[in-house]
């Protein structure tokens, strides 16, 4: 079966010479339809730089990353950027929401970027905004909505429309630990519908909402989680 | 975890017997903390012991159930533990920290790699924790605050994990000896407050 994403072997190096800064050496890391992966890591690890390669915002110096299958390194500028409109939904820790329109218009706005008419995307907006429970707040917009409601407004402009790969930079990071987990929550069912996600995050709490929680240091992955051998044999007996 | 007090604070709704006492002890843990209905019996006989309930079984029939009710003094010293702190003055022998501070002394031994062993056991037992949270359909205020209460405390020992690695990473021997040859008083004895009163 194919990977919602894979990066084979990527370095990315920033300047040269001896100021040179290498910021991903060696990375592989393979995430399936429907699998929730968080990249834990201290500041300056590499974390964000792993997300905007994984997502075509950046190229990597050298290794390859595939969408679905597809290498992105031989893809034409447009079809890159096509391929970052319809298939990968962005989450920041800053929601992105545009100030100047609607909940639902911020949703329904890559839809119609991409060519889909305006009413269609309004449909396909509002069931993303239902799935995250602020269909109610279609009309609003952002600076009269809470932080929480601001973020799972954000993750259903991620997942509207055949989106099939959600990544999140730090999603939660102004939210209270309620909200946050809300937020992480929502991206936790969205993987359950079969988006794949990455969440980079310093915070083990919204990490352990992962399926798989991969570990980076100074540009490298150096460890993961593993699975239980056995759902049950995880017994809540916590207070010895 | 004081049962004793988890006790009374169920019979101060009203009059329980034993096993009643166990099943619910059970319930409003979240079923996490499991209770032996012998260790419920012998709690309840000290507490009736020292004053603290008293029970109504006495010349009735056999097998009836034993009912117990709180007294006055009982529901002061319920009270009375609720709004005391626990004694926290004084920091606890905890293994982690320990095993982290052996670990840079023991010869052939990567500390740093000692600290991610035990930062991901404790990632992957937050994982166990929020996958009970997330499968648990129920609507369970308190399952949700105990598993909370987990989450944590595993993050404060996660925090401290990464905060020694950095520690240690931006650690210059060189430039520290000077400091650490001298050893320093520590701050000990800390003021100790056993109990706030209020």
């Amino acid at each position: 079966m194919t990977a919602a994403l894979e990066l084979h072997d990527v370095f990315k190096t920033f300047g040269d010479g001896p100021t040179a800064v290498h910021a991903l050496r060696d990375v592989s890391l393979s995430v399936a339809a429907g699998e929730l992966v968080a990249v834990m890591g201290p500041s300056g690890s590499g974390k964000t730089t792993l997300l905007t390669i994984a997502g075509g915002l950046e190229d990597p110096t050298s290794g390859e990353v595939f969408v679905d299958g597809e290498p992105t390194s031989k893809m034409s500028r447009g079809h890159k950027s096509q391929l970052r409109r319809r298939s990968i939904g962005y989450v920041f820790q800053d929601y992105n929401l545009l100030a100047g329109l609607s909940a639902l218009e911020n949703v329904s706005l890559p839809l119609e970027l991409d060519g889909v008419s305006s009413k269609p995307a309004r449909i396909k907006a509002q069931a993303a905004l239902d799935n995250f429970s602020v269909l109610d707040k279609a009309d609003k917009f952002p600076d009269e909505l809470s932080g929480g409601e601001r973020q799972r407004v954000a993750i259903a402009r991620a997942t509207v429309g055949e989106r099939q790969l959600i990544l999140a930079d730090e999603p939660s990071g102004a939210l209270d630990s309620v909200n946050a987990e809300s937020v992480m929550r929502a991206i936790h069912d969205a993987c359950k519908q079969g988006v794949a996600a990455v969440v980079v995050t310093h915070d083990a709490k919204l990490a352990s909402w992962a399926d798989r929680v991969v570990f980076i240091r100074d540009g490298k992955i150096m460890d993961e989680t593993h699975p239980p051998s056995s759902p049950e044999a995880f017994v809540a007996h916590p207070a010895q | 975890m004081s049962v004793r007090h988890a006790l009374l604070a169920l019979l101060s709704e009203g009059p329980k017997y034993g096993l009643q006492l166990r099943n619910e002890f059970e319930a409003k843990t979240g079923d996490v903390w499991p209770l032996n209905v012998g260790q419920v019996y012998t709690t309840l006989q000290r507490l009736e012991r020292d004053g603290l309930v008293v029970s109504d079984g006495e010349g009735e029939e056999a097998g009836a159930q034993k009912d117990f009710r709180i007294t006055e003094l009982g529901e002061r010293e319920l009270e009375t533990w609720l709004r005391t702190p626990p004694d926290l003055s004084a920091p606890p022998r905890d293994e982690v920290v320990m095993k982290v501070l052996i670990a840079m002394s023991v010869r052939g031994v990567e500390v740093r790699e000692v600290i991610q062993d035990h930062r991901r056991y404790m990632v992957e037992l937050m994982q166990e924790w929020t996958r009970l949270k997330s499968h648990d359909g129920r609507d369970d205020l308190n399952f949700a605050l105990v598993v909370d209460a987990e989450l944590f405390r595993l993050d404060a020992v996660i925090r401290w994990l990464d905060a020694a690695d950095g520690r240690i990473a931006r650690f210059d021997p060189e430039a520290d000896a000077p400091a650490t040859a001298t050893p320093r008083a520590m701050p000990y004895p800390l003021p100790r407050r056993t109990a706030v009163r209020r």
